[in-house]
C-alpha cells in the first residue's frame, strides 16, 4: 500500500474556470453508495466521471468456498430490490448445470414470485423517478403495496429484503393459505394505486418537462453500451431474456414486451410502469394455470432431487436415507460434477447472468455474476455530459442504479 | 437459414484455421479459445461479419488455473447474436507472468469497465485499454485478490482477536 498522502490539489485546480462537485459517496439523491465526480460549468456538465465500489463484498471470492446452497444469500445482495428473481436465477443456474427438471406448478410459482419482484423493483423506480422531480406523493401511495408483496414474501420463505427464497429443485415449503390471500388482495388492490402513480405523473406537464428529452441514449450506444432490460427496451429494442430465451416456463404465458422510442428518461419511466402492467397480467395467468393443478399435482412444490433439496424434518429423524442425505447437504459435502454453464434471467434491471464452473469440487471453481447495473452504469458519464446537474439526479434514479448489484 | 453453432464453427475454421483451439458445446453454448494475440481479430470478424454479427457483448471476466503453466490466466467472452439469438463463448489464454491481452474496448464500449473489472481481481493487462485502473477494489491495492493463491480466511483460526470485530 502506498503512503496516505490523501489531501492534494489536482494540477492546475487553482486556475481552472469549472466547478469539481463530488455527488456522493453519501449524497441523498444518489440512492446508494457510488460516486460522480462532476466538472460543473455553472450548472452544466463538462465531465463526469462515476467510481464504484464502496459497497464490494468479494461475491464471487466467497462463493469459491461454499456450497451450492449457501450461495443463493449472496445473490439476494446483489439487486435487493428483487431479491427473489436473483434467487431463482440461481437456482435456475444450478439446475441447469445439473439437469433438474422442476414440475411445472414449480415453475409457475417461480414466475409469481419473480414477476412481484418485478413489479417492486420497478415500482420503486418509477416512483423515485417522481420524488427526483418533485413529487413525493405518488412513491408513498405504491410503498404500501410494496410492503403488502414484502409480507407476501414472509409468507413464502420467511424474510422480507435479502430472501433466501427456494431451494435447488423448487421451494422449501408450500404457499400458505395466508400467501395466496394477500396475493388475490395485491391483484385486486394495486392496479388502484398503479393506476393513481400514473395520474399523478404521466400527463403532467412539469414531470414531462423533466423528463422529456434527458439522459438520452440512441438504440445503437445502448447496445455497444451492453444495455439490456428496460433500460434498452427504452430505446426501442425488444430484446427480453423472459422470451429470447424462456426459463421458468416462461414461454407458457402471454405478454408483451413494451418498447420506447428515445431511450430518455421518460421513456425508460413508461416502459417500467408498462412492464408493471405486463408483470400484473403473468401472475394473473400463473395464479389460474396453478389453481387448475389437480389432485396431486396441486401440493407439488419441489422436484426429486434428494442430493440437493433437504428432506423432511420428520423423515431426517425416521430414516436412514433422509438422515445421510440432510448432513451430506448442511455439512455441503456433495459433490458438484465438473461443468461449465451460463444461465441467465430477466432481472429487475436486465439480463442477470451467472456464468459457473464447477471442477468437480464441492463449490463452485468460479463463479462470475453478469450484473446489467454494473455495465450500464458506465454510460452514465457519456449520457449526462453536456447535460444539467438537476438531470443528471433524475438520469440516476431512471437508469435504476443499485449499488449492491454494482459493486457484488 | 437459422445461424447454428455448426454454421459459426465453419466460418471460423475456414477464416483461422488452426489459431481457434479447443472447441466444446458445453449445455449447447458454442465455447472455443484463441491464441492471445489474435483474440482482436476473432472479435472484429465475428463482429463485421453480416452472416454472424455478434455485436453484444454479453459478459467478459477471467479464471485463474494456477496448475495451467504458460495459460495461468483465461479471458472470457461471452458473445451474442440478438437477431438471431445465438450465444458463444470465446476464451483467450495468457500467462501470469505476462498477462497481456489486447483490448476489446475499440469494438464494445461495455468491454470498458468489464476489462478494468478483470485487471482489478486478476491483474490481466489489458493492451490499448484508454483507462486501466481498478474499479471496485482500492487504488492502492497491490495485488489481484481473486487469483487462486489468496484463499479466503481459514475459518477456524483462533488466532485473532474477535472482540475487536464483535464476536467475542
Amino acid at each position: 500500500m502506498s503512503d496516505h498522502n490523501h489531501i492534494k490539489l489536482p494540477e492546475g485546480s487553482i486556475g481552472k474556470t469549472t466547478t469539481t462537485l463530488n455527488l456522493g459517496p453519501t449524497h441523498p439523491a444518489t440512492h446508494g453508495v457510488f460516486q460522480n465526480i462532476l466538472e460543473l460549468d455553472g450548472e452544466r456538465i463538462v465531465k463526469a466521471e462515476a467510481t464504484v465500489g464502496y459497497i464490494h463484498r468479494a461475491f464471487e471470492k466467497i462463493a469459491e468456498r461454499r456450497p451450492l446452497y449457501q450461495i443463493t444469500t449472496l445473490t439476494d445482495r446483489l439487486n435487493y430490490c428483487s431479491s427473489p428473481i436473483n434467487n431463482m436465477g440461481w437456482h435456475l443456474t444450478v439446475e441447469k448445470m445439473l439437469g433438474i427438471k422442476t414440475p411445472k406448478r414449480v415453475d409457475y410459482l417461480r414466475v409469481i414470485v419473480m414477476e412481484l419482484a418485478r413489479i417492486t423493483d420497478h415500482l420503486i423506480c418509477t416512483s423515485i423517478v417522481g420524488v427526483d422531480a418533485g413529487a413525493f406523493t405518488g412513491f408513498l401511495y405504491v410503498m404500501q403495496y410494496r410492503e403488502l408483496v414484502y409480507e407476501i414474501y414472509e409468507e413464502i420463505c420467511g424474510a422480507r429484503l435479502t430472501t433466501n427464497m427456494g431451494r435447488v429443485g423448487g421451494f422449501e415449503r408450500n404457499f400458505s393459505a395466508a400467501a395466496w390471500e394477500k396475493l388475490e388482495r395485491f391483484l385486486k388492490e394495486y392496479p388502484k394505486a398503479q393506476k393513481e402513480l400514473e395520474a399523478l405523473l404521466v400527463r403532467n406537464r412539469i414531470f414531462y418537462e423533466r423528463t422529456r428529452g434527458t439522459g438520452a441514449i440512441s438504440a445503437e450506444r445502448a447496445l455497444n453500451y451492453g444495455f439490456t432490460g428496460p433500460n434498452l427496451r427504452a430505446t426501442g429494442v425488444d430484446y427480453d431474456v423472459r422470451v429470447h430465451e424462456p426459463y421458468s416456463s416462461y414461454e407458457d404465458f402471454e405478454f408483451q414486451i413494451p418498447v420506447g422510442t428515445t431511450g430518455d428518461n421518460h421513456d425508460r419511466f413508461i416502459v417500467r410502469t408498462e412492464e408493471i402492467w405486463q408483470s400484473l397480467s403473468i401472475i394473473e395467468q400463473a395464479y389460474r394455470k396453478i389453481q387448475s393443478f389437480k389432485g396431486a399435482e396441486a401440493e407439488v412444490y419441489h422436484a426429486d432431487v434428494p442430493e440437493y433439496y433437504l428432506p423432511a424434518k420428520e423423515d431426517v429423524y425416521t430414516k436412514m436415507e433422509a438422515l445421510i442425505w440432510h448432513f451430506k447437504i448442511v455439512m455441503g459435502e456433495t459433490d458438484i460434477p465438473p461443468a461449465e454453464v451460463y444461465q441467465a434471467v430477466e432481472g429487475g434491471n436486465g439480463e442477470l447472468g451467472y456464468y459457473l464452473i464447477s471442477d468437480g469440487g464441492r463449490s463452485p471453481y468460479r463463479l462470475h455474476f453478469r450484473r446489467p447495473c454494473f455495465i450500464y452504469y458506465q454510460a452514465y458519464e457519456e449520457i449526462v455530459k453536456g447535460s444539467m446537474l438537476s438531470d443528471a439526479v433524475i438520469t440516476m434514479s431512471s437508469l435504476n442504479l443499485i449499488a449492491g448489484e454494482m459493486d457484488a | 437459414m437459422p445461424l447454428t453453432n455448426e454454421i459459426v464453427q465453419s466460418r471460423l475454421t475456414e477464416k483461422f484455421g488452426d489459431i481457434l483451439t479447443g472447441w466444446e458445446e458445453p449445455y449447447g453454448m458454442l465455447t472455443f479459445a484463441a491464441a492471445r494475440e489474435h483474440n482482436l481479430k476473432v472479435l472484429n470478424f465475428l463482429y463485421d461479419e453480416d452472416d454472424l454479427a455478434f455485436r453484444f457483448l454479453t459478459d467478459l471476466t477471467a479464471v485463474h488455473y494456477p496448475d495451467r503453466a504458460g495459460e495461468e490466466l483465461c479471458v472470457v467472452y461471452h458473445l451474442h447474436n440478438l437477431v438471431a439469438n445465438l450465444r458463444i463463448r470465446l476464451k483467450v489464454y495468457a500467462p501470469v507472468s505476462q498477462p497481456d491481452v489486447y483490448t476489446a474496448t475499440g469494438l464494445f464500449s461495455a468491454a470498458n469497465w468489464m476489462e478494468r473489472e478483470t485487471y482489478d481481481f486478476y491483474g490481466v493487462n489489458f493492451v490499448g485499454h484508454p483507462n486501466l485502473k481498478r474499479v471496485l477494489n482500492v487504488d492502492e491495492m497491490d495485488y489481484f485478490p481473486m487469483r487462486k493463491e489468496f484463499p479466503l480466511e481459514d475459518q477456524t483460526r483462533i488466532d485473532k482477536d474477535d472482540e475487536m470485530f464483535g464476536r467475542g
